[in-house]
């Protein structure tokens, strides 16, 4: 699978995904600028964490206008894969491929902190290399990572087996302490019905590395490469 | 604009002294104009001048083989190895942070980025120093509130993890909170970037933001005391824009990339100004500039607030003149402006246009070399009478005494304030906030790893600078130690109030004195600073506050220690207890008393012991390591236990000193290690000469004292971690 990330000026968790992604793969990703339409033959593409244009109108409204937009919304059309982690999660939603919104965090303040995120389901690209259930954990850093749909969307997610990971404790329960930004059902990260596009709120992808904390995230990655 | 005559009331106003207006008219030859007058009373403000701090800072040690550019270059940088350097600097944003503090602290924390990436270093780290007032003043909760949310807005936007930084409440702050921010980067070393302009003829460009009319005159308000007037100072103030800064960041390290660039300097305070005098000035050139071309934010904006403008996220550089059209192609990719605004000339004159008029015209040479400096009076601080432990009464067990210490303003957990930090961008961060004496920031794509303080005492400073100086500066090079670090070089940034006033500027003078002979001592040399004089609300300075940032390099990042203490180890305490309570927190917080003499550092003593336990570190004997300074040894073990979540049981003190003074009391030079083996380290410390004592054993749920109590670690953790989210009401 050859990955590219998606870069739009404001981006800055763009050199953490891409030692992610080349630990995993065993080769860089390519980067791919806003302004690119042509994505050649990448398999995977992934939208960073950041700051999108400031977000100073909304997280990821203006990323979603980009050029680049239209190419990765036809990627995913045909069944491509997409990741789309912290902004790259808002921007996705902000595109319309993925349902909901990242509203401000309940606390009204921006949350760095590890969390525990509980894997809903391995049968994805995504997520094949960890148990059923497994509880893992990662950096979150953003102000806007509260999940929001209305009743029906949720009720369809959770009906259809697409909530990829929720917020737990250690143990794995899903509580109210566990879920800091104030997600609606305790969701961190949801699939397209299709399960090609993930997007998730924190960053597996600073935690590959036994030296930095632990490998809690390697597993995302690993099984993008295998699959 | 202004209708008012050009005159020495007007320059009073904007902060030049009636001799200092006269010197200006004498140089001039002929009557200023506004916008003259304008740069005059910037370049030699306080701020930009250091006209009552220079003669003094000349007495820091500023050499050492591994240092490239001491301070006078827009940060410091020394070489650390692998054909890299480290470039950091810290400075202050106190004015601004009062009246404005989001505002004031963001653009605190874009404006140090600037200088250490205007350098060609990529940052990789940001900390701060922080001083609120009493937390039950009135403004302190808001004020606490908007610097924190500031440094992170700011730094977790621009994508630089924010990774370390100390924090004390007093009242002295009250009206004057400091607000220090430092930056650190890495560049290779033959690829450093200097701000000296040169050759005749070549473009000066203008990069970044437009400019607009904030900031006016604010390197002249941060070189004046506050009155009740602060609030209307509002307007003085900067606004950040941390999105343009990261495209800054990417298009100058792009352009760094290639040699198109010949000198180049962000525009800070006193902006456009002080940056193209600057420029000019080092490279002993002229500079032409034609200020209808500077990018504007609004239209109307005259040559005087143009010049004088700190509209943010702004570059001036000298670029080789068949590079431009390259390098503007380079900012426009990241959308940012580029102007050719100016050219480099042999007049040695710094001369402004602006609508077919010369508004400026002014010999650089004289406003450089007849700044003004000044010798202030100085009155000697006195020395404080040592607090002997004897006359420190104790009516406290040692367990509940901890608990209600480790639950005070200057020893609560951080977390509330860590959390709002992005501490792991980067995706090098190896030891966070808390997690060690001094964050551990990995180098990417090295096995190497810079360890990363901030420092001060103020009590300390308060009672006696000289001492406060000292032990700041050992305190630094301590908690870099204590990570298993080579410390390497300082940065400083001295907050201190009126140099006016002979008591403030013999604390000054005191502390440079105590600093420069730590870092003598300690081989740690002051690469790069700041002073920021004035701090001062309604004629009440705050206390000496000689804030030091400090950087020190391990080779293999994997050989970093924290404060984390596992299971089963021994705790052996390195270094010399007398029970020293002169100016402790047990002394303040417990018997309500602020007196005696600070402890005192040997500073032969400190370096023994830290290149000891360095060596232990390094040869993988120590597991965690916590040296001991604020509260005391009680509470460097208990920050160990919480920490790694671990019980302990402490063995007796020394009959001779009383049990509070030797757990409380603030003895320098100190490290609590654990290891496996306590007593082949103690006989190893004493072997190299250094008292070593085994203090007790990790396990349990619970920490035991030797008085017969016994409290549990989560009821100190629930103690240590309540003060901030209640404090801040979240």
């Amino acid at each position: 699978m050859k990955p590219g990330i998606v870069l739009f000026p404001g981006i800055n968790r763009e050199r953490d995904m891409a030692i992610a992604l080349e630990r995993a793969f065993g080769h860089a990703p390519r980067i791919v600028w806003h302004t690119e339409t042509d994505l050649g033959e990448l398999d995977l593409l992934v939208l960073p964490g950041g700051f999108s244009y400031g977000d100073y109108l909304r997280c990821g409204a203006m990323a979603a206008q980009t050029p680049v937009m239209g190419a990765v919304r036809a990627h995913a059309e045909r069944g491509g894969y997409v990741l789309g982690v912290c902004n790259g999660f808002q921007i996705l939603t902000e595109a319309g491929l993925l349902p909901g919104a990242l509203l401000r965090n309940a606390g009204l303040r921006f949350i760095s902190a590890d969390c525990h995120l509980r894997v809903e389901r391995t049968d994805t690209a995504f997520t094949a290399q960890w148990q059923q259930g497994a509880v893992f954990r990662a950096p979150m850093a953003h102000g806007d990572g509260n999940y929001f749909a209305d009743t029906a969307t949720l009720d369809r997610l959770e009906g259809e087996n697409l909530v990829a990971f929720r917020y737990v404790t250690a143990r794995g329960e899903v509580t109210p302490e566990a879920n800091r930004n104030g997600s609606a059902r305790s969701i961190a990260g949801i699939f397209s019905p299709n399960l090609r596009v993930l997007g998730l709120m924190p960053h597996p992808e600073d935690l590959v590395d036994k030296l930095l904390g632990g490998e809690d995230g390697a597993p995302l990655f690993a099984s993008l490469a295998a699959a | 604009m202004t209708q008012r005559p050009i005159d020495a009331a007007l320059a009073r106003d904007f902060g030049l002294s009636e001799e200092e207006y006269a010197r200006a008219l004498a140089i001039m030859g002929r009557p200023l104009t506004l916008a003259e007058l304008g740069v005059f009373s910037v370049m030699w403000s306080e701020h930009c001048s250091y006209k009552s701090s220079r003669t003094w800072l000349s007495q820091l040690p500023t050499k050492a083989p591994w240092v490239i550019h001491g301070p006078g270059e827009n940060a410091g940088v020394v070489e650390i190895g692998h054909g890299l350097a480290c470039v950091f600097k810290m400075e202050s944003h106190n004015h601004p942070s009062f009246i404005e503090p989001y505002q004031g602290a963001a653009t605190g924390v874009g404006g140090i980025l600037r200088d250490v990436f205007t350098m060609g270093a990529r940052p990789i780290a940001n900390l701060n120093a922080l001083r609120f007032g009493d937390p039950r003043h009135p403004v302190t909760r808001r004020i606490v509130d908007g610097v924190v949310r500031g440094i992170g807005g700011y730094g977790n936007c621009v994508g630089v993890p924010t990774v370390g930084g100390e924090i004390n409440f007093h009242p002295a702050y009250n009206g004057n909170p400091l607000v220090n921010a430092m930056t650190v980067g890495v560049a290779p070393v033959d690829r450093i970037f200097l701000s000296a302009a040169a050759g005749v003829g070549n473009p000066v460009v203008y990069v970044g933001s437009k400019t607009g009319r904030d900031g006016i005159h604010g390197a002249t308000m941060a070189s004046a005391e506050f009155g009740k007037d602060a609030e209307e100072k509002r307007p003085t103030v900067q606004v950040g824009d941390p999105f343009t800064e990261k495209l800054l960041i990417e298009a100058c390290l792009e352009l760094m990339q290639t040699d198109a660039i010949v000198a180049i300097q962000d525009m800070g305070a006193a902006g456009l100004t002080s940056s193209s005098v600057e420029m000019a000035g080092k490279g002993g050139v002229g500079i032409d500039l034609d200020l209808d071309a500077v990018p504007q934010r609004e239209t109307g904006i005259s040559a005087y607030e143009m010049l004088l403008s700190e509209s943010q996220e702004r570059m001036l550089m000298v670029l080789r003149p068949e590079k431009a059209e390259a390098a503007r192609m380079i900012f426009e990719k990241w959308q940012l402006d580029f102007a050719v605004i100016g050219r480099i000339t042999d007049t040695g004159r710094f001369v402004a246009r602006h609508q077919g008029r010369v508004e400026a015209d002014i010999p650089l040479a004289p406003l450089a070399d007849q700044a003004p400096v000044y010798q202030r009076p100085i009155a000697e601080p006195a020395k404080p009478a040592e607090l002997p432990p004897a006359r420190a009464e104790n009516r406290w067990g040692l367990a509940e005494a901890l608990e209600r210490l480790l639950g005070t303003p200057d020893l609560a957990s951080r977390a509330w304030v860590w959390e709002q930090y992005d501490s792991t961008i980067g995706g090098q961060t190896v030891k966070r906030p808390g997690a060690a004496d001094a964050a551990v920031v990995r180098i990417e794509g090295q096995t190497m790893a810079l360890a990363l303080t901030t420092d001060c005492t103020p009590r300390y400073c308060a009672a006696d600078p000289e001492a406060g100086g000292r032990q700041a500066v050992a305190e630094a090079w301590r908690n870099l130690t204590a990570t298993g670090a080579r410390p390497l070089a300082v940065t400083d940034n001295l907050n201190f109030g009126n140099p006016e006033k002979p008591e403030v500027m013999g604390a000054f003078a005191a502390a440079i004195r105590g600093m420069a002979a730590a870092c003598e001592a300690l081989n740690f040399p002051v690469v790069s600073g700041n002073v920021s004089l004035y701090n001062e609300t309604e004629g009440r300075p705050i206390l000496p506050t000689p804030a030091i940032g400090a950087v020190g390099v391990i080779d293999d990042a994997a050989a970093a220690v924290g404060i984390a203490l596992g299971p089963w180890l021994d705790l052996v305490l390195i270094g010399q207890t007398r029970g020293w309570l002169g100016q402790s927190l047990w002394l303040r917080e417990i018997a309500g008393r602020e007196e005696g003499a600070p402890p005192p550092v040997d500073l032969a003593a400190e370096r023994a012991a830290g290149d000891f336990v360095r060596g232990l570190i390094l040869n993988g004997t120590v597991r965690a390591c916590h040296d001991v300074s604020d509260g005391g040894l009680l509470v460097a073990v208990a920050e160990m236990a919480m920490a790694g979540n671990v019980g302990v049981r402490l063995s007796a003190g020394p009959r001779e000193i009383p049990g509070h003074a030797y757990w409380f009391g603030e003895d320098q030079g100190r490290y609590v290690l654990a290891v496996p083996d306590g007593p082949a380290v103690v006989r190893a410390a004493e072997a190299a000469g250094l008292a070593a004592v085994r203090i007790g054993h990790s396990g349990g749920a619970d920490l035991t004292v030797p008085d017969g109590g016994t409290i549990s670690i989560a009821k100190l953790r629930a103690a240590h971690e309540a003060f901030f989210p209640a404090f801040m009401g979240s």
